[in-house]
């Protein structure tokens, strides 16, 4: 019986080792450990051994079991291994194949820029004020210290609706209105559309953007002007980006200047993108007059402020290397789907 | 204002590179534009001395000429100059000579050798303003003090550097030589010597020439006047034209010459006339008389009105003040006596009087600006200075000064630790009146006096100005201010901003459209003729009917929009854009700008559908639910539906109220628009959205039971909206029903004609426990019940 058993157990392992289907794998578990297998058949005999002979005969058959049990579940096993690994290299796929798009849409250049400036100052504790495009005269020119008879005003190229109302040539306006209607501190930006009688061609458009800066609070330097003005350059430009101020006049505020900053080009050497300056005007900035603060009734000998007015489309223009204004108005999907 | 170097120097030490000089003058206040070296594209010309002409022998119309430039041997050169004959001085461009028109090289002229080219004023890029002797189309034949081989530049006076400034408005004083010597000095700390101008005259009495009386003294502050006899009319001499032509002024002769240098070296300007034209030699400054009438130098007949102020004869106004000449009051070339005058007068009159006549000249352009009040009578000296020097004529030494100017200093208070509490600086007092005094300021127990050309001084903050731009702005450190700020955006911002990147996100791309558009855009999207929409912002002096009014409705810039990308071969697009319309509302002057979204598309994927489902998707992520699509015909809402298909388009409401327009652009327009794909829009009221939507999002938890599904087809009219089947089964299902989603729509074979089958599925799902096959059937019954009574029959 010994021997029966251990022929069986070989038996069986021999045929496990040529099994190379799982489905043989099962069938080779019923013809060994099946209730009619046999092995069973084996054991059905041990009713006619001699007391001593079946313990040792039972330990080898239960030997012989969990054997036969072990090989055949380690074939298993290594058959599904088998076969997943051929399945996964049948699955191979091209993947330089295109991917599918779901078609993400995107946001305009001007936008992108507006948002990225307007995080920027809100990361600085500025608010956002929006303000009409169409306004009295007195927003755009009179409270801004620019009475009907200031030479400057020929220097706007001004759109008119009728005699005291007009389309806002700056977002400066916004001050005022800001002004009016809040008290000190004031930190705000206004970004918006502008509108002067240019003619279009590749650097001027009648209506562009601006974004308008405003501080107002007691203490407020040029000094902090200046720093403002410097950390929005930093966060636009990167680091290593200079500023530059020089002197000018715009009415509304007192001392005024403009603000260039350093060519990206040549770095300060003077090229043909900056036109030999080094420099590239970039803004008009002051100190609050105080004829403004205290026409919006703010009393200039307790609070002083300053104020900035930035280009959008030259900044934009600047940032993607966009040579004529145009393309941002004419909406071609070929252009907008660069950025 | 273009500065000749040159002229510069009469006044102040200005001898380094001019890119030195224009970038210092720039930082401390003076930006310089550009600056141009005269004959810089002229080089190896050089004066030349004609030794020997003679006949060409191939060639009647040539000669050959032998020339002495400076060198050990003479040149030959070949011309064809009628003008030049022997021991004349001549501009020669010698082999290899660069002129203005190209390069000149030595070459044969019909079989004879010629080393280079004479050089007539045309080809040195002059004119007869600036040479007048000379021969307008032969060769320049040069009468100037100069030697034989001499650089033309220097030979002739080519050699002024011009640098042009932009001058702010706040600083007319620098619209003049002296006036950016000035700045010149201040900004380089070095000395200013601008000499008094003072002249000899001859014996005689003024009154015998002319009587003066200013009637309005408000008007004129200051008025002087004299007379030149004997006058020689003539060009002026070279030094004075090239200064002339360096300041971009022409040269035309020595009185109108005179007039100029004095106003660009001054910043005042003078007016010369013939007293022959000046009636009873009587002069009257007064406001001219309603509907009187000039024929103004440039020869239209102006008529006055009594706000303008005339310099006017015995008879009849002369000058319109300030702005320009009467037409016989120029000088002339028989002309004797001349009368100089240099006036004051206020700014705001001048810039009234020029902008209703439309007339401007440079001496009401420097008038409305504002001239020193103080500088007449220096003026009018220099000009009699100037007059002598060219010996023009006799200068009668008494002369007319009717002076009622305010001379008190424009002065306000000074305190350096006000200046630099404001600048955020710490310069000490001593430096602060040292920049002030080197810019002409006193200061005087605590208050700064400004020069009288300064006339934009008001406000501490103009003398802060002053002190931080010599200081330098960029000396001026960079600082932080303090305060807590928390700055946070408004709803309407955080609500725009959403549909933005929204939008982007479903596939749309942002475009910009500019706010003005066209009138004619109403009648492309075939607006009624009444529509309110037809009222529009309109601009009275617009570029061009393209951009004269403010939009009403977007539609029309979206629509000209994708006609352009269409055109532009662009296969499709789906594009947005957040911008606003202009409405005029009544009793008010400034029209409402409220915020719409514009959403359009065309390409051969996209159907009504598809746009449908965007807006969809946007109004659930804006917190919009329980919108109701109803057919443009059943709304009043939105004038531009004429621009949609009739049966193709819905206005979107929201309880009841409009919300927004979607639909299929009607074909009549689509032809207007030269599409030949099917173009879907929609307009959203951006207010309105949030005014509807809900911005908390409470909730809701995950469900315990399982759902039960129910499918079901009907048969119902075409015309049954499947809304009204959705609304019926959701009001029978009741609590339990989860969700009706619409699977399919089916018309054709085994469908009756004029009919539809539409195919739901039901889910069903109770909070409280599974849902027995019970309850679901008698869901559905009451479902088929519903539906039996809108005419919607279970399908076989």
């Amino acid at each position: 019986m010994k021997q029966q058993l251990e022929k069986i157990e070989a038996s069986a392992k021999e045929e496990l080792s040529s099994c190379s289907e799982i489905k043989a794998l099962e069938a080779l578990r019923i013809k060994y450990l099946g209730k009619k297998g046999e092995l069973t058949a084996i054991l059905k005999q041990m009713g006619g051994l001699t007391a001593e002979e079946r313990p040792v005969i039972g330990q080898l058959a239960n030997k012989v079991r969990a054997d036969i049990e072990e090989a055949l579940a380690e074939k298993l096993s290594s058959l599904k291994a088998n076969q997943q690994q051929a399945k996964i290299a049948a699955e191979s796929i091209d993947i330089t194949l295109p991917g599918k798009h779901c078609g993400l849409g995107k946001l305009h250049p001007l936008s992108i820029v507006e948002n990225e400036v307007k995080d920027i100052f809100m990361g600085m504790g500025f608010d956002i004020a929006d303000g009409p495009e169409v306004d009295y005269d007195y927003y755009v020119f009179e409270a801004l210290n620019l009475p009907p008879d200031h030479p400057a005003r020929d220097t706007q190229d001004t759109f008119y609706i009728s005699d005291k109302v007009l389309l806002r040539t700056q977002t400066s306006s916004v001050q005022v209105h800001v002004m009016e209607t809040q008290k000190p501190p004031i930190r705000i930006i206004s970004p918006g559309r502008v509108y002067r009688s240019d003619a279009v061609d590749a650097t001027h458009s009648p209506l562009f953007h601006q974004i308008e800066g405003l501080v107002v609070d007691k203490g407020i330097k040029m000094s902090d002007l200046k720093g403002t003005l410097e950390m929005l350059m930093k966060k636009l430009y990167g680091n290593d980006c200079k500023i530059r101020l020089r002197p000018h006049h715009f009415p509304f505020t007192e001392p005024s200047c403009e603000v260039d900053v350093m060519c990206f080009n040549c770095g300060g050497k003077g090229c043909s993108m900056c036109k030999g300056e080094g420099y590239i005007e970039l803004l008009g900035a002051g100190m609050v007059h105080p004829k403004v603060l205290e026409g919006c009734g703010i009393d200039s000998t307790v609070y002083s402020g300053f104020a900035f007015g930035l280009g959008l489309e030259r900044i934009v223009m600047r940032r993607y290397g966009i040579s004529d204004m145009r393309l941002l108005y004419e909406n071609d999907l070929r252009f907008l789907n660069q950025f | 204002m273009n500065l000749s170097m040159k002229w510069l120097s009469d006044y102040v030490d200005a001898d380094m590179p001019v890119l030195d000089y224009c970038h210092a003058m720039t930082l401390s206040g003076s930006k310089v534009e550009a600056y141009e070296t005269e004959g810089q594209n002229i080089s190896n010309v050089v004066v030349g001395k004609i030794l020997e002409k003679k006949q060409h022998e191939n060639a009647d119309a040539l000669f050959v000429c032998l020339v002495d430039i400076g060198k050990d041997a003479p040149v030959q050169i070949v011309t064809n100059a009628k003008n030049v004959q022997p021991n004349d001085l001549v501009p020669v461009a010698l082999d290899g000579a660069v002129l203005p028109e190209g390069k000149i090289k030595k070459c044969k002229m019909r079989g004879v050798e010629s080393f280079g080219m004479f050089c007539g004023l045309d080809t040195l890029g002059l004119s007869l303003h600036d040479f007048p002797y000379a021969d307008k189309d032969g060769v320049f034949v040069i009468k100037e003090e100069c030697s034989v081989g001499q650089d033309i530049h220097s030979a002739i006076g080519l050699d002024d550097t011009s640098v042009e400034f932009e001058i702010t408005s706040n600083r007319p004083d620098c619209l003049s030589v002296i006036g950016l010597a000035r700045e010149t000095a201040a900004t380089f700390n070095t000395k200013l010597s601008v000499p008094a101008p003072s002249f000899k005259g001859i014996d005689g009495n003024i009154a015998d020439y002319l009587q003066v009386d200013i009637k309005n003294t408000d008007l004129c502050r200051h008025y002087c006047a004299g007379v030149v006899k004997n006058v020689k009319i003539e060009p002026s001499p070279r030094w004075m034209r090239e200064r002339l032509r360096a300041s971009g002024v022409r040269p035309i002769n020595n009185f109108v010459d005179i007039t100029n240098y004095v106003m660009l070296e001054y910043g005042q300007p003078m007016h010369a006339f013939d007293l022959r034209f000046v009636e009873g030699n009587h002069i009257n400054v007064r406001n001219a008389v309603n509907g009187e009438k000039i024929v103004t130098l440039d020869g239209v007949e102006r008529t006055l009105t009594d706000q303008m102020l005339v310099i006017a004869d015995a008879a009849k106004p002369v000058a319109v003040a300030g702005i320009m000449g009467g037409e016989y009051s120029g000088i002339m070339e028989d002309t004797d006596t001349v009368v100089f005058e240099s006036a004051y007068f206020t700014p705001v009159q001048v810039r009234r009087t020029s902008k209703k006549l439309g007339l401007r000249s440079d001496a009401s352009a420097r008038y409305e600006k504002g001239v020193d009040p103080l500088i007449s009578m220096t003026c009018l000296e220099r000009a009699f200075q100037l007059v002598e020097q060219l010996g023009a004529g006799k200068v009668i030494r008494t002369v007319i000064d009717r002076d009622y100017s305010d001379k008190t200093p424009a002065s306000v208070e000074f305190s350096a630790d006000w200046i630099n509490n404001f600048l955020g600086t710490d310069i000490p007092e001593k430096d602060m009146i040292e920049y002030l005094e080197r810019l002409e300021f006193k200061v005087e127990n605590g208050r700064v006096y400004a020069p009288s050309f300064r006339i934009d001084i008001e406000c501490k903050a103009d003398i802060a100005e002053e002190v931080a731009r010599i200081y330098g702005y960029n000396n001026i450190p960079s600082t932080e201010f303090r305060g807590v700020a928390k700055a946070e955006l408004t709803k309407e911002q955080k609500f725009a901003k959403k549909i933005q990147n929204t939008m982007a996100a479903l596939g749309a791309y942002e475009i910009a459209t500019y706010s003005f558009v066209s009138p004619r855009y109403f009648d492309k999207i075939k607006l009624p003729a009444d529509s309110r929409l037809r009222k529009a912002v309109t601009i009275t002096n617009p570029l061009g009917e393209d951009t004269s009014i403010m939009r009403t409705t977007t539609i029309p810039s979206m629509l000209e929009t994708l006609a352009f990308n269409y055109n532009s071969r662009n296969e499709f697009a789906c594009l947005f854009e957040i911008g606003k319309e202009y409405i005029i509302t009544d009793g008010k002057e400034l029209p409402d700008e409220p915020q719409r979204l514009t959403v359009g598309m065309y390409g051969d994927n996209f159907d009504f559908f598809t746009l449908k489902g965007i807006i969809d998707e946007l109004l659930s992520e804006m917190g919009i639910f329980g919108t109701d699509y109803v057919r443009t015909s059943d709304s009043n809402a939105f004038d531009e539906k004429s621009a949609l298909h009739p049966g193709r388009s819905a206005v979107i409401l929201k309880d009841g109220s409009p919300i927004g327009i979607i639909g299929e652009i009607h074909p009549d327009v689509q032809e207007i628009y030269g599409i030949s794909k099917k173009i879907y829009i929609a307009k959203l009221l951006v207010p309105e959205m949030m005014n509807c939507a809900v911005s908390e999002i409470t909730f809701s938890p995950l469900p315990k039971f399982p759902a039960t599904t129910r499918d079901l087809s009907v048969i119902c009219d075409d015309s049954l909206p499947v809304a009204a089947i959705e609304k019926a089964i959701t009001s029978a299902v009741g609590k339990i029903l989860e969700k009706v989603t619409l699977f399919d729509v089916y018309k054709g074979q085994q469908i009756e004609g004029g009919k539809k089958s539409v195919s739901y599925s039901i889910s069903m799902r109770s909070h409280d426990g599974t849902l027995t096959d019970e309850q679901a059937d008698l869901a559905m019954k009451k479902v088929l019940k519903a539906l039996a009574a809108i005419g919607a029959e279970l399908r076989a």
